[in-house]
């Protein structure tokens, strides 16, 4: 086995346990590469199927690409789609800076779907490799019926042996990816041949490494236009993903603050 | 085009690190030994670092009015920098020539145990360091017992802050002398000691000028070198069922492979149960057709015949089972804030099996200050032990070994919380083990009561005949068996077909089947049993003379169902027989049932269940057990 048939052999496993022990449960589908790849991965695990439906929490900001590339691909992948929405930034904690402002109506939003579904599980594409805090995470994440991320009080995680929930109002954020590093994404997207929405890839010399809202992501400077050319950027790069992000640099703690909030 | 590109921009060494499986290492030791430093360090000059990270660590030591703290690179956290303790373990990427590793970061302070194993329990090889002015320190003991348990075999202990002791060899072997004596009591055998100062980059990644005594490996050097076989696929086949689904009418048995391979034609061998079937097909979804699956492949097989396995159950190859027994010893490290008790039950993770099992003896505790084994009536918090563990039902297991998953046994409680991890030694020797004292021939009660985790208890249940007495008892004996306590059911019919055959049903005849019921209940609890007695039992002196013959150890329970419900459920036709007059002597119709007026427990049996009157008195028996 390579080591994409390793990362991937684990993911599986993991979204088996989540299948086999958390229901209702749910997948958010961000329409990003690695919400694509955990669908892809899904079906893996599930010969082709995935038993449960897929989440978008919609900001209503995306790029129009993004919702194209939604109801494309439910249709091709015959996903059961729930939509959430999220509540205008004017009723979000003005004490954030704006662009993490904007980033928490997202949190609101899932946590409003996550209660109008008494979801048990969530499944989450979040990577060790994108951002200190998510280092911290665990494959399965307790939250209690606040959704805050409790980082001094997390369960032990070991032997594949998982949390679960054991409280009422408590879910599990399910994190298949979180041993994957940016490049792995990428060489299974290679691999598998897995669509992507066009943002990724370079026109006129920029391209979305990473992809948000459209009025809080920028692109990188990048002539990289296909799988292969992204791959062999990245394979020489040592700036970090979320650069583009601009929540994630107003200061210091805004990023961890709006995690242990409920954030992705 | 993009191919040729990337092959002329990357050397062979930087491609094949790229696509290399990560070996993960984990680092360890005291509080303020030095492992954060050590990390923010080790990346630093190796060129792992990302841009603009070391302009940030510059930056925020500044904030804080401190020198370069090479730590603040892992402790991403505010509210770790806060506190300068690292809160939870952290994975970090890392890459040496071409090799990856992911350096797993382990906090030294002593509450946060959990997190420490959270990160190292899948690590290949560990780095203890050890500050070599202080020595080994109580966490350096903990965290080195902590990696004998959970399997790893490659150990480099990093003699830090050597400067402090002027890179002097004599002091420093001195040092790692009581280092590798303290590793000996625990039957580890470190691969290497390095002298090191962290903070200046001696013998980390290049060689100090300051130890030319040193010759061996600096630490760089000693993680290229560590073994990354994985020798797993050479092992019997395994694969614990993980779930079985159903889609398009085909049945798919999914699990991972944890060792050996299996292929197509392949005959399996199912769980306890003995059930064989072929491996029809290994199924998989998008991916190039083999008929063969090596040991980490998550899979799905379809069976013939079609069989239908449960989550947990074993899969693997006929002449090669695993171990099974119901009594297990393993070794434990005790994850909870209260202390472990014999007679305590827990499920048993296994891989994706779970097994109700109770602790019934705690056979050994390690005392930390001089790593001696010691006799103990309980484990504390963050303590390890070795323990009995008994089961209601045979576990099928292999024995705990480094670099596999097997024996990977992880305790946890009612509300599902890990509490423990057992790593499973081997079948319970009942002669061995100090549970039982065979010598002198006198097993005492107490002996019993620790072996079989709970105490004997004669629970005696009267009411008519036809109030559902045999009934919850059966439930009862049921669901306390599978908590692992040895229940039996003593009924009146089944005394009545054999021990007393000789008697009818005249009020003597009546008072010495209550009385023989009483002595032979009152042998099963020496036997440290608890006996379930479901008797109709009458006449309140009948049961006062059966208390009197067993002693402390017993409880009255009225099953109080109401004649008219016994008379309308008459399951046995008993009651229609005597109202016609073909039974003389009928309890209720044509003999007095004197209820008792203080029954040490009352099941109002008429407006509920039997599953719930036997669920009250399970939860009545588990409380004076």
């Amino acid at each position: 086995m390579d080591h994409l048939d390793q990362l991937e052999a684990q993911s599986v496993f993991i979204l088996r346990e989540a299948y086999r022990k958390l229901k209702p449960l749910t997948m958010l589908w961000s329409l990003g590469k690695d919400s694509n790849v955990m669908v892809w991965l899904a079906r893996k695990a599930f010969m082709g199927r995935v038993p449960f439906p897929v989440m978008h929490v919609d900001t209503g900001k995306k790029f129009p690409e993004m919702y194209a590339f939604r109801d494309e691909y439910t249709k091709k992948w015959n996903l059961d789609l729930l939509l959430g929405y999220c509540p205008p930034v004017e009723e979000m904690d003005p004490t954030l800076p704006p662009a993490a402002r904007s980033a928490a109506r997202k949190t609101v939003g899932l946590a409003n779907m996550i209660e109008a579904n008494k979801l048990q599980g969530v499944i989450a594409g979040i990577r060790r490799d994108e951002q200190g805090t998510r280092a911290k995470e665990r494959v399965f994440s307790p939250r209690g019926a606040s959704h805050k991320w409790d980082i001094r009080n997390q369960p032990p995680e070991f032997w594949d042996q998982y949390a679960t929930p054991h409280e009422e109002g408590m879910h599990i954020r399910v994190h298949p990816l979180l041993s994957w590093r940016e490049i792995d994404i990428w060489r299974y997207v290679e691999r598998e041949n897995i669509p992507l929405v066009d943002l990724y890839f370079s026109k006129e010399g920029k391209r979305y490494r990473s992809l948000g809202d459209s009025d809080i992501t920028s692109p990188v400077e990048s002539n990289a236009s296909t799988v292969a050319e992204v791959i062999a950027e990245l394979e020489t790069t040592k700036t970090s993903e979320r650069a583009g992000r601009a929540m994630d640099h107003e200061s210091e703690d805004a990023f961890e603050r709006l995690r242990v909030a409920g954030y992705l | 085009m993009s191919d040729t590109l990337t092959a002329a921009r990357l050397d062979p060494a930087d491609r094949e690190a790229l696509l290399d499986i990560a070996t993960p290492i984990v680092i360890v030791g005291h509080v303020d030994h030095g492992k954060s430093t050590l990390i923010g360090r080790l990346l630093y000059d190796t060129d792992n670092l990302q841009d603009g990270k070391v302009a940030q660590i510059v930056e925020s030591s500044k904030k804080r009015g401190l020198a370069v703290e090479w730590s603040f690179l892992l402790d991403s956290l505010q509210i770790e920098r806060d506190q300068g303790v690292t809160v939870d373990s952290t994975r970090i990427p890392f890459r040496l020539g071409n090799r990856q590793f992911v350096i797993v970061d382990a906090p030294g302070h002593r509450q946060f145990l959990r997190n420490m194993i959270t990160g190292a329990a899948d690590a290949e090889a560990a780095v203890l360091v050890v500050d070599a002015n202080e020595g080994a320190q109580e966490q350096t003991r903990r965290h080195a017992m902590l990696l004998r348990l959970i399997g790893i075999r490659h150990i480099i202990v990093l003699l830090n802050k050597a400067d402090l002791l002027g890179f002097d060899e004599q002091k420093i072997r001195a040092v790692e002398k009581s280092v590798t004596e303290l590793l000996a009591q625990l039957e580890l055998t470190p691969s290497l000691f390095v002298p090191a100062s962290a903070r200046d980059g001696d013998n980390i990644a290049s060689r100090s000028e300051h130890s030319p005594w040193y010759t061996g490996p600096i630490l760089t050097e000693a993680l290229a070198a560590v073994p990354s076989g994985n020798t797993r696929a050479a092992l019997p086949f395994r694969m614990p069922v993980q779930d079985v689904y159903r889609f398009d009418d085909v049945r798919y048995v999914a699990g991972r492979v944890e060792r050996g391979v299996i292929r197509e034609g392949d005959t399996v061998e199912i769980g306890t149960q003995g059930s064989k079937a072929r491996v029809a097909k290994i199924a998989r979804w998008h991916a190039t057709d083999r008929n063969e699956a090596e040991a980490g492949e998550s899979i799905s097989l379809v069976l013939e015949p079609d069989v239908i396995p449960a989550r947990g159950d074993m899969l693997f190859l006929p002449h090669q089972a695993p171990e099974k027994t119901a009594r297990i010893r393993a070794h434990l490290f005790w994850l909870r804030q209260e202390p472990l008790r014999v007679g305590e039950s827990f499920r048993l993770r296994l891989s994706t099996a779970e097994h109700q099992v109770t602790v019934a003896s705690i056979d050994s505790v390690l005392r930390l200050d001089d790593l001696t084994e010691q006799q103990a009536e309980e484990v504390g918090p963050e303590g390890f032990a070795q323990v009995t563990l008994v089961a209601g039902e045979a576990i099928q297991f292999d024995t705990f070994s480094p670099g596999t998953s097997d024996g990977r046994g992880v305790l946890v409680d009612r509300n599902q919380r890990i509490v423990g991890g057992a790593p499973l030694l081997g079948p319970a020797d009942l002669k061995s083990g100090h549970a039982i004292h065979p010598s002198g021939g006198e097993v005492g009660e107490a002996e019993r009561a620790r072996t079989k985790g709970h105490k004997a208890r004669v629970v005696w249940l009267t009411g008519l005949s036809g109030a559902g007495k045999s009934t919850i008892a059966r439930l009862a004996e049921k669901k306390l068996f599978a908590r692992g306590i040895d229940a039996f059911v003593l009924d009146g019919d089944t005394l009545r077909m054999g021990l007393c055959s000789d008697l009818g049903f005249t009020d003597a005849d009546r008072h010495e089947n209550v009385r023989r019921a009483a002595e032979v209940a009152k042998i099963l609890t020496q036997a440290g049993q608890v006996v379930i007695v479901a008797l109709i039992s009458p006449l309140v002196t009948d049961r006062a003379q059966a208390r009197k013959i067993i002693g402390g150890a017993f409880d009255e329970v009225f099953v109080d169902t109401s004649l008219a419900t016994c008379e309308e459920r008459d399951s046995k036709g008993l009651y229609k027989a005597a109202r016609d007059g073909k039974i003389e002597n009928f309890t209720g119709i044509s003999a007095p049932y004197e209820a008792p007026t203080k029954p040490d427990m009352h099941i109002k049996a008429d407006g509920a269940t039997a599953e719930q009157n036997a669920d009250a008195l399970v939860t009545h028996i588990l409380s004076v057990i």
